[in-house]
């Protein structure tokens, strides 16, 4: 038995809840050191902001923003941010298990390691996938809509604060009190209230319901925006792939995450009312939870890669100088994907029992998926097939993804028959296979949208050399770090374990270890990258606002577009607008501006996502009056919220031509 | 909308690319809405779902049939159905433009909802009463998470009509408020729809056992 | 230049408001009624011997007034909202069934393999 510290204490204080000194994790150099470096980095920028008085205008332009452009970059930081803890789990992961064979018991405590895989997977999920793709489709789907903006503008920025909220929560678990030790999805009965009894598994559930809470809205904003705000001629089978993803990756949070709401509603019922959903004792049946929450994280891994194809086929094209080849077939896997989605959730525990019957159902169904997959492989083999391809850096991540993915593919294949997945579940020879198709899928093709759009974003485009440079070490430092886990799997080794007898197994840890430093060297040099590029904006700054010679109308705008997008809502008549536009000949009109109705900032969501984060930690250390007090508010607020009818102005028409010829200016 | 820019076409016919003047997009606010019942109606379905699985698992306490008591189902499921058709009028009423009408007829549906309501806490009152409360077994958590969760639905509609009902008064039946009115009108009707998804599911064929 | 654009500038929002009537609201409600009452009925007074007979009856008699509710009270059709609210109810009552009648065959699965036991106990042997 460790000597596991007990973070929380039995008794409640009326004013404190759970909450006393012992919280703090004093007794832990590790954590202490983390926290005295993060405190004191945080120190130093608000200090920063203040000497160079940004506050206001952070404040002003970006908190309390609605436009769907600032808060797809909001997104995208947060993703960043994030992307660095889920990193830094990951390397203390990969280096305490190379480190702890035999007699070596490593540097980390196993109740300080369970959090860290728990905390990875957790945050790499939630808050580093989730807020790079939904932050992609902010920024980018009202602008290839001919929008000019979302649908709920406010709604959005709402959304992005309650993401923020759920992260804030999760990062403060980090020092005040401790994380889960359950494993990312925190099954019961381990995740009860008898076997973990600490705030740890209350962090995970508050943290988890309140970012669910924005990424559901969000959802529902993006699904009306792109059915009802497409710009006039664009209809469905003329919409960019990419808004086709986002509208299918869309209508998958709209339907799943519901479930995920439900069954951390049930578990919390478990943990704070003594409920018998998932107990083992009085009627509960704990496979239900895992039944119910697979529901959900089935849909999810596809609401994660969906929008990515729709980045690779946009990319693709752009490159290839041609035509997505295949568009509507394109367009009807992607449908397809969506509901099969659905029906192979059973594949991430055929070994629960159901036997057979069940088994085979859904091995079937899990097979079956793969086939409008492989059609978009090789549609976009195709696309490049004769084209004049230009090697831009989107370009290598794109390959990069095609042939990391098919094999993490294919290995997820391997998993889908039921007697191979008895011998291989829970092993590393898993979770080799989802970081191939997370990080070959998802991470590049995020790496790959950044590049592709960061000149629309910013105004300049991004240093390749260093694009290279992230490249190849996270190309490398992927292979290097999980093909030795699939060996590993094979040979029977299960995941989550901080220990190991066998000496001849070591070698392979070595290995990976090493992966993840190069893959660390990748994160650097993309943080170089946005470095060197700031400093060399002037040389690489892009005038036309469509440096790549794209095809839909986002590069039709300046770079980065005014405030309300489009003077002019475009009136669309093919696919690739804006293609069709640069053929015949399209000119900017130079007059004839009106007026433009747009929405106003709003501090509201802010306010409403802060008491929110409030809520979930009065919950999370029992502290009812603040739980109470803040839930109230949070009401009372949303109610007040309605009362304001008055949420829109116009831009003059004398502003609309004054930006619109600056703009005609830099183009003569 | 027929002045739009002439763009010099390369060949051929002249092609517009810019909606010249004021372009509204239509506004999405009732299928939003209509997409959020949609997703509520999963977390019903997924809580539905639970009951099933677990709606034997007695653990030697009562059963539905030890403890439903149908005549009360009946006076309740009668109150909401009566609520319903009375949010029906005040939505004709505001078709006919009849601001007192809709607050009347909104304010009649409110009593029903909070009938509803009270009959529903009495039935768990007495339920905790006896012993039979949400911890004492699987089914108990499940009737009591469903039940209860479309008590809140109709709890947090009952809050909202009062909101509704200010801002009738402050504003009149502008378009925004009529648009609200038609939001809470599909909630209202949507909490119906998973009514008789409870009284068939759970009282009647629970009482059955 | 045939794409005419529905929506005019000078309408300000203009809205698909859901056609209701006084007669569609009053066929639903005592509809409603009767489609509420019969179950009822049956259960209360012991109707049918079959149990099954009688869970099926009023499964039926639930889908029907689902249906009806939908019609007069939700005012559903395939034309509102350009058919996108028909098309978003059809995918979620797909997805409802998944996730119901999925997870109820999955569960019962597993109890019959993993707690025989529990299942009446006849074919209880290990």
């Amino acid at each position: 038995m460790s000597s596991a510290v007990q973070t929380y204490s039995d008794t409640t204080s009326a004013v404190f809840g759970r909450l006393t000194w012992d919280s703090f994790p004093f007794h832990d150099p590790i954590i202490l050191g983390t926290f005295a470096v993060v405190a004191l980095g945080g120190l130093a920028l608000v200090a920063a902001l203040t000497r160079y008085k940004v506050w206001g205008y952070l404040w002003t332009e970006w908190f309390t923003s609605i436009d769907h452009k600032r808060i797809g970059v909001m997104y995208m930081i947060l993703g960043i941010i994030m992307l660095l803890r889920g990193f830094a789990d990951a390397i203390m992961m990969r280096l305490h298990q190379a480190m702890a064979f035999g007699d070596a018991t490593g540097y980390l405590p196993p109740h300080h390691y369970d959090q860290i895989f728990t905390a990875h997977g957790v945050i790499m999920i939630f808050f580093v996938a989730m807020p790079f793709v939904v932050g992609l489709m902010n920024y980018i789907v009202p602008l290839q809509i001919g929008a000019r903006d979302v649908a709920f503008p406010f709604l959005n920025n709402f959304s992005f604060w309650m993401t923020a909220s759920g992260a804030i929560l999760i990062m403060l678990s980090l020092f005040v009190g401790e994380f889960a030790k359950s494993g990312w999805l925190a099954y019961p009965p381990l995740t009860g209230i008898l076997q973990s009894p600490g705030v740890g598994v209350d962090y995970y559930i508050w943290s988890l319901q309140i970012a669910g809470v924005g990424t559901l809205l969000s959802g529902v904003n993006f699904v009306v925006t792109i059915v009802k705000m497409r710009a006039p001629g664009m209809t469905m089978m003329k919409m960019p792939v990419f808004t086709w993803t986002a509208l299918c990756t869309n209508i998958l949070i709209v339907a799943a995450f519901p479930i995920l709401t439900a069954v951390l509603a049930l578990l919390s019922l478990d943990r704070y009312m003594d409920f018998n959903f998932f107990t083992n004792d009085l009627g509960g049946n704990a496979m239900m939870y895992v039944n119910l929450i697979w529901i959900w994280g089935h849909p999810e891994v596809y609401i994660l890669i969906l929008p990515i194809f729709g980045v690779f086929s946009e990319i693709v094209s752009t490159y290839s100088g041609k035509r997505l080849f295949g568009y509507s077939s394109m367009v009807y896997a992607t449908v397809v994907i969506t509901v099969l989605s659905y029906l192979v959730w059973l594949h991430h525990f055929f070994t629960m029992g159901s036997g057979a019957t069940v088994n085979s159902f859904f091995g079937i169904t899990t097979m079956i998926i793969s086939i409008p997959t492989g059609a978009k492989i090789f549609n976009w083999l195709f696309t490049m097939y004769r084209g004049r391809i230009q090697f831009e850096v989107p370009m290598l991540w794109t390959v990069g993804f095609m042939v990391t993915f098919v094999i993490g593919g294919m290995t997820g294949v391997l998993l889908a028959v039921p007697p191979a997945d008895f011998v291989l579940h829970n092993s590393l020879f898993l979770i080799a296979h989802f970081h191939n198709v997370i990080i070959g899928g998802v991470v590049f093709g995020v790496f790959a949208a950044i590049t592709y759009w960061y000149p629309k974003v910013t105004g300049y485009k991004l240093d390749p050399f260093w694009g290279k440079c992230s490249f190849w070490f996270w190309l490398i430092g992927f292979y290097a770090a999980f093909m030795p886990l699939y060996v590993l799997g094979l040979m029977g080794v299960t995941r989550r374990m901080s220990h190991f007898e066998d000496m001849s197994l070591q070698i392979w840890f070595q290995v990976a270890a090493v992966g993840a430093f190069l893959i660390g060297l990748g994160i650097l040099c993309f943080l170089i990258q946005l470095y060197v590029s700031f400093k060399k904006r002037e040389s690489l700054r892009d005038e036309s606002g469509d440096p790549w010679n794209g095809r839909t109308l986002e590069w039709s705008t300046t770079s980065p577009p005014p405030q309300y997008n489009f003077a002019f809502t475009p009136q669309v008549h093919e696919n690739d607008a804006w293609w069709q536009m640069k053929q015949q000949g399209f000119q900017p009109p130079k007059e004839g501006f009106l007026p433009i109705h747009m929405p106003k900032n709003t501090a509201a969501g802010m306010v409403l996502a802060g008491l929110a984060t409030v809520f979930g930690f009065a919950m999370i250390w029992y502290v009812w009056w603040l739980a109470a007090a803040s839930f109230g508010a949070l009401i009372l607020g949303a109610i007040i919220h309605t009362f304001n009818y008055k949420r829109d102005y116009y831009i003059p028409a004398e502003d609309v031509a004054t930006v619109e010829n600056q703009r005609g200016e830099v183009l003569a | 909308m027929s002045n739009a820019v002439a763009t010099p076409a390369a060949e051929g016919g002249k092609l517009e690319f810019l909606v010249k003047g004021d372009h509204h997009p239509a506004q999405g606010t009732l299928l939003g809405f209509w997409i959020y019942l949609m997703s509520d109606c999963l977390i019903f379905a997924s809580l539905f779902a639970t009951y099933g699985v677990l709606s034997m698992n007695f653990a030697g306490g009562p059963s539905g049939a030890d403890l439903f008591d149908l005549e009360l189902v009946a006076l309740n499921t009668a109150f909401l159905l009566i609520s319903s058709i009375t949010y029906g009028f005040a939505v004709l009423k505001m078709q006919q433009n009849s601001v007192r009408g809709t607050m009347g007829w909104l304010a009649v549906t409110g009593v029903f909802g909070l009938c509803f309501l009270g009959v529903e806490l009495y039935e768990f009152y007495h339920m905790i009463h006896i012993g039979a409360g949400p911890q004492r077994s699987g089914f108990l958590s499940a009737f009591f998470t469903l039940v209860g969760t479309h008590g809140l639905h109709v709890t947090f509609g009952c809050i909202w009509l009062v909101t509704l009902l200010l801002q009738l008064r402050k504003h009149g039946l502008i378009q925004e408020n009529k648009r609200r009115v038609y939001c809470l009108s599909m909630f209202w009707h949507f909490l119906d729809v998973i009514w008789i998804g409870v009284f068939t599911y759970v009282y009647l064929m629970g009482s059955m056992v | 230049m045939s794409d005419h654009h529905e929506h005019h500038g000078h309408h300000e929002h203009a809205e698909e408001a859901p056609h209701s009537s006084f007669k569609g609201y009053m066929i639903g409600f005592v509809a409603s009624v009767i489609l509420t009452a019969i179950p009822f009925w049956m259960v209360m007074s012991d109707v049918l011997d079959s149990r099954n007979a009688t869970i099926l009856i009023i499964l039926g008699f639930a889908v029907v007034q689902i249906v009806v509710h939908m019609i007069y009270f939700l005012h559903m059709d395939f034309q509102s909202q350009g058919g996108w609210t028909m098309l978003s109810l059809i995918f979620t009552v797909v997805l409802l069934f998944i996730t119901l009648f999925g997870s109820l065959w999955v569960m019962y699965h597993m109890n019959v393999n993993m707690m025989p036991s529990m299942m009446g106990g006849a074919d209880g042997m290990p």
